[in-house]
């Protein structure tokens, strides 16, 4: 029990941040977002896979 | 004898289809019939320029969804302190958590492909502005998961908000420092008011068809004014 409270008790750092300007950011969410476009350049270039059946229509 | 003449479903489309029934029943399934053209509920063949990876997201979104709304019936097996003192609720609480995260982000890739597809043409107005309308409903939603976090980041959180939503002038029609209030807006309140944002986005979908990239031919063009309303 004093285990789980202390675990509740300890909060996890926020972690690095990056600053430009009056932009802060940390660095986790810049690359959540950094990966999101990433993730979305790959949606426009990819080829997206398809069968002898779809090629029908 | 035929399928038709002992069909169940037969007998009720039939009666369901009479026409100058006056039921309260017949108008609502003659309504529901004609939310969309016909066989466009469950459409299982789709324009060739569908073919592209940025139309996954939509549908990527809406299974995010699903996963977040199981995960959160789990959770509310165990309360929102469940999470500290069990390894299982650990874990429910953390597909809860990713999900939110898939969410989001497959959420927003949708409304980038979305804007910069212009998809409010071709009548498409109302789905455009649906799907911002849950976007921001979702945002509210989260916000309220934050809040319901029992541990020390959502206390941070509960209190800074609590100052910036003073300062907007709304910091009195609700209390974000209220755990019990805010549970029930995150589980009953917030969940019926984006899940009923979506079932009409998808409905609009359905009804309109996916918008069509801005230099191809748009085959549902007329589709949409030959809905009854």
């Amino acid at each position: 029990m004093i285990t789980q409270l202390l675990a509740v008790s300890q909060p996890v750092p926020a972690g690095p941040v990056v600053q430009w300007g009056w932009l802060t950011i940390t660095v986790a969410n810049l690359v959540v977002i950094l990966a999101m476009v990433v993730v979305f350049v790959l949606a426009l270039v990819l080829p997206f896979p398809s069968d002898r059946e779809d090629e029908d229509r | 004898m035929s399928r038709a003449e002992v069909s169940p479903r037969a007998t009720s489309e039939a009666s369901s289809a009479g026409a100058g029934r006056t039921t309260w029943t017949a108008a609502v399934t003659r309504w529901v019939d004609g939310l969309v053209p016909k066989g466009q509920w469950l459409p299982d063949r789709q324009p060739v320029y569908v073919a592209s990876w940025i139309y996954v997201f939509g549908v990527a979104c809406l299974s995010s969804l699903v996963v977040i709304i199981v995960s959160g019936l789990v959770l509310t097996l165990g309360g929102v302190t469940w999470w500290h003192t069990s390894s299982f609720g650990h874990f429910v609480n953390s597909v809860h958590l990713w999900s939110v995260e898939l969410f989001f982000a497959t959420m927003v890739i949708h409304m980038w492909g979305k804007f910069f597809m212009a998809s409010w043409r071709g009548n498409r107005g109302m789905t455009w502005a649906t799907g911002a309308l849950a976007f921001f409903g979702s945002l509210g939603t989260a916000f309220t998961g934050y809040l319901i976090q029992t541990n020390f980041d959502s206390q941070w959180i509960s209190t800074q908000a609590k100052d910036g939503l003073n300062a907007a002038g709304i910091g009195a029609y609700f209390n974000v420092m209220n755990l019990g209030q805010m549970v029930l807006w995150h589980v009953s309140l917030l969940p019926l008011v984006v899940g009923g944002i979506v079932t009409v986005h998808v409905v609009l979908v359905r009804r309109r068809g996916v918008a069509p990239p801005i230099d191809a031919t748009d085959p549902t063009a007329d589709a949409g004014e030959k809905v009854a309303t």
